[in-house]
């Protein structure tokens, strides 16, 4: 990894978040930091809270207590789309991209916060809005090149293989152009190749684009292979965070995930 | 002619077309980019000056490793300008191969594509202290890279206008200084075992050979050709430098391998060369397409295709088909061949050829169907690629055609093909007891049994070591068989064995996206491609393929015996060369256990194998192959 890579400031900031369900305690009190350029790992066993946190962070949930602090602004109140615009993208752990459309459609579409014109304005396409369209059409052209999906550009997103799926729900957000990026499990359901190739597209994100990246994945080699710092959650709570060696040697988050203190499993 | 060498022959193109015309052309974030000839000039004329400034010298040499893109050639020539050469690397080549030619030929600037490229020359530096400079042209993934040895390509184009800015008019006096005997590139060709031989071609040599291609296989200044097969293969610098520069075509780039296809549609080339393998898995997709479809399209292709296949044989024998049937064909072309052939990209193509080794009669025959003018051509890396082709009037899917001109072919007292032209080169890079070997008197000796037909047709029968004769004297040619069996879309490769034995066997491997295809419609359930090869319902149906081959074999030459092998023949695992063709010898005895078997009269074979991955790990094999008599 390069030098200068990760800032000093805090890009995404929680404190204190609560949140509950009835009387199911979602998450109890997490706080964490996230500094720019970094990529931020959180783990955890099944039903500790990795999802509901980014549900937090996005704006799908209301946290009962505790704040989210994007760039030293509040944003616990915004709604998704709002926090979407101001540069926080996610992609999702089930696939969330239109089956019937192509490729660049849903790319395109990944755009919209982005377009200014509005519909009187886009009835007159030729001039700004054919323009502004080339534009927005570059910006996913350049996404399409990163991730290499060239060859599925017009093909219907339902009939790709789940790698390939995956990937282009990646790509619906970096569309985005967002200064943070939260990853859910990008690699799970894929093989050993589609792995690395997604492990390099991560880091490539991050060197490349210079994008602030968290990333919850249950596999242990990547998390620990890629990961500046990784936060460990179970049962809504923050048992633990630090570099990935400090949490392989963690006994506490041995005993979360195995209920004994055999760390062994962390080194894969 | 004053035009003798590469970069003299880019220089006269860019004065004739200047801005007016594109001569290459690549596809970019979805966009085809172009390349004028005036600013293809520029680049080279600027990536030459470039590596001078880096200090590269007449008689250095390049290695270039990537994608067909326009970086590629460009480089080619800048190096040629600059008074060098270079060679290409097969970028699947397993990395003891990829140091063993930057090392034989003493490279010292690594041309490669991106970061998966310079990592392998990176992580092999201490091996190659020839390597003075890795010079990339896709920056992604680079940015945390500082080794010196690496360079930026549009860095050292700035340099090279730097350099150009002191040295006014240097790149034109190092055109001129570039002579028509000088090596203009060397091609690797596969050795039979271990390493490549460095073939290296002489600007001579190419210029003649695309010269008297062009008379029998005329080209014109507005013809597309697209670039999708590997550039270190003679064939691909046949069309896309060769006759590119002398013809004055456009070579259009494809975005990436996996895209080519629909990019070859896009842009409708009227010239393409390819291996076999290229019109083989075409044909066989058509096949698998036609599968899938529904009921009334099936049966208007299965309607239409006996009518073009009779409308082939018309052509082949050469005689005019009788009016009534040329209103059928005309029917069947409107219905089924014209939309086909747009699909697979041939709306405007005129010549359409195949070479590199034998194609089935029955493939050829398919694409005649269909109204592309198929043609035959025949020759060695040795003989810049080529020594005979079809003459447009006079195709024979038997036969290789005839000689090009200045070329001449004869059959020596012990079968063997040899021929002699100036395009026969001057021997192998540092291999001069190699060399003596291969041209004996002038004459190159193929290595190819043959024979001329009374119209001066060539007939290769096939490797001459691989001419077998069953113990009864009854002579056959394996590849003959192959190419049958390979027909069949459901087989991808076939080994054939019968030599000094009672009869012929097959080893035979499945087609896995196929038979995978065919097996989930037909309830088959499996996981790997060895369960796959080993289920029973696979095995009928790969016999009855076999049986529809046999019958038209001659009796004594039929297939009697086949096992489906538990595995794909791999280049990786020495089985096959890099070009795919079938290292026989190797494979027959590297699968002595089952041919013996088989002989034997087993009816089922026990194996366990050790498999090798690319990644250097291992695991076992335990399965068990089902021999069947046919």
């Amino acid at each position: 990894m390069g030098e200068g890579r990760v800032k000093e400031e805090i890009v995404l900031k929680g404190e204190q978040i609560t949140l509950s369900f009835g009387g199911i305690t979602a998450l109890w009190g997490v706080s964490f930091a996230v500094q720019r350029g970094e990529i931020f790992s959180i783990i955890g066993p099944n039903g500790a809270g990795k999802s509901s946190l980014y549900n937090v962070i996005n704006g799908f949930y209301r946290p009962q207590k505790g704040q989210v602090i994007f760039k030293e602004k509040e944003i616990t109140h915004l709604k998704p789309y709002e926090i979407a615009r101001i540069g926080i993208a996610r992609s999702f752990q089930n696939i969330e991209l239109f089956k019937h459309m192509t490729v660049l459609e849903n790319l395109m579409l990944g755009r919209h916060i982005h377009i200014k014109y509005g519909l009187l304005k886009s009835l007159f396409y030729f001039g700004p809005c054919l323009k502004e369209e080339v534009q927005h059409r570059k910006r996913v052209e350049d996404v399409i090149d990163f991730l290499e999906i060239e060859h599925i550009r017009k093909k219907p997103v339902g009939t790709l293989p789940y790698g390939l799926q995956k990937r282009v729900e990646m790509a619906r957000a970096l569309c985005l152009e967002p200064e943070v990026l939260l990853l859910d499990e990008p690699m799970a359901g894929m093989n050993l190749e589609e792995t690395e190739d997604m492990a390099r597209f991560i880091i490539d994100v991050n060197n490349e684009w210079g994008m602030t990246v968290l990333l919850i994945e249950h596999d242990m080699g990547v998390v620990m292979d890629l990961s500046d710092r990784i936060m460990v959650l179970d049962f809504g709570e923050k048992i633990a965070e630090g570099t990935p060696e400090e949490i392989q040697q963690n006994s506490v988050v041995a005993k979360a995930y195995l209920g004994e203190s055999d760390g062994a499993f962390l080194g894969r | 002619m004053s035009a003798d060498t590469f970069p003299k022959l880019l220089l006269e193109k860019a004065k004739k077309y200047g801005r007016r015309k594109i001569a290459l052309r690549e596809k970019d974030l979805g966009i085809w980019q172009s390349f004028t000839w005036e600013e293809y000039l520029e680049k080279v004329n600027y990536f030459s000056l470039g590596m001078i400034s880096l200090g590269f010298q007449p008689g250095d040499k390049i290695s270039v490793i990537g994608d067909n893109k326009p970086e590629w050639i460009i480089a080619e020539l800048a190096a040629q300008s600059a008074g060098g050469y270079g060679t290409g690397i097969y970028q699947d080549s397993i990395l003891k191969e990829v140091a063993y030619i930057i090392n034989h030929s003493e490279t010292k600037f690594v041309i490669a594509e991106d970061q998966e490229q310079v990592d392998k020359i990176l992580d092999m530096q201490e091996e190659l202290p020839n390597v003075k400079k890795i010079i990339y042209y896709d920056p992604k993934g680079m940015t945390k890279y500082d080794s010196d040895l690496l360079a930026y390509f549009p860095d050292v184009i700035e340099m090279g206008k730097r350099y150009e800015k002191d040295h006014p008019g240097q790149f034109e006096r190092n055109v001129e200084n570039t002579k028509s005997e000088d090596v203009a590139w060397i091609c690797t060709t596969s050795g039979t075992t271990g390493f490549p031989k460095l073939a290296m071609l002489t600007h001579r040599n190419l210029i003649s050979m695309a010269t008297n291609l062009g008379t029998f296989d005329p080209k014109y200044d507005t013809d597309e050709f697209v670039s999708f097969l590997p550039l270190p293969w003679v064939g691909e610098q046949m069309m896309a430098v060769a006759s590119g520069l002398l013809f004055g075509l456009t070579v259009n780039f494809p975005e990436s391998v996996e895209s080519a296809q629909a990019d070859l549609r896009e842009i409708g080339p009227h010239i393409m060369f390819s291996p076999p393998r290229v019109w083989e898995n075409m044909c066989a997709s058509v096949q698998v397409k036609v599968m899938d479809a529904s009921f009334l399209k099936r049966l208007v292709f299965n309607t239409c295709l006996p009518i073009g296949q009779k409308w082939s044989e018309y052509k082949f024998e050469k005689k005019a088909p009788p009016l009534h049937f040329r209103l059928l064909y005309t029917l069947a072309y409107l219905a089924v061949f014209k939309a086909l052939k747009d699909r697979l990209g041939f709306s405007n193509i005129r010549s359409a050829t195949t070479g590199g080794a034998a194609l089935g009669p029955d493939t050829f025959k398919f694409f005649h169907a269909l109204g592309i003018s198929l043609k035959q051509i025949y020759g060695q890396t040795e003989i810049s690629g080529i020594s005979c082709v079809h003459k447009n009037s006079d195709i024979n899917p038997d036969t290789m055609g005839e000689p090009i001109p200045e070329t001449e072919v004869k059959i020596s007292e012990t079968g063997e093909i040899l021929s002699r032209s100036p395009a026969v080169f001057p021997g192998y890079y540092k291999q001069p007891e190699e060399t003596a070997k291969t041209v004996i008197d002038g004459w190159l000796h193929s290595g190819d049994a043959g024979y001329l037909t009374p119209e001066g047709h060539i007939v290769v029968i096939d490797r001459i070591k691989d001419v077998m004769s069953l113990i009864d004297g009854v002579k056959f040619s394996p590849q003959f068989i192959e190419n049958k069996l390979k027909f069949s879309p459901f087989i991808k490769e076939a080994v054939t064995v019968g030599h000094n034995r009672d009869f012929i066997i097959a080893m035979i491997c499945i087609d896995f996206g196929i038979v995978g295809n065919w097996a989930e419609k037909n309830r088959v359930n499996y996981t790997t491609y060895t369960d796959l090869a080993s289920k029973p319902e696979v095995v009928d149906l790969i016999q009855r393929e076999v049986e529809k081959v046999n019958k038209g074999l001659p009796d004594n030459a039929k297939v009697k015996r086949f096992v489906l092998l538990y595995k794909e023949l791999d280049p990786d695992d020495d089985e096959l060369t890099r070009t795919r063709k079938v290292r026989r010898h190797f494979v027959e005895e590297k699968y002595r256990e089952i041919i013996e078997g088989m002989y034997r009269g087993d009816d089922s074979i026990r194996i366990e194998a050790i498999i090798k991955f690319q990644d250097g790990k291992t695991s076992t094999i335990r399965t068990v192959m089902a021999v069947k008599n046919v």
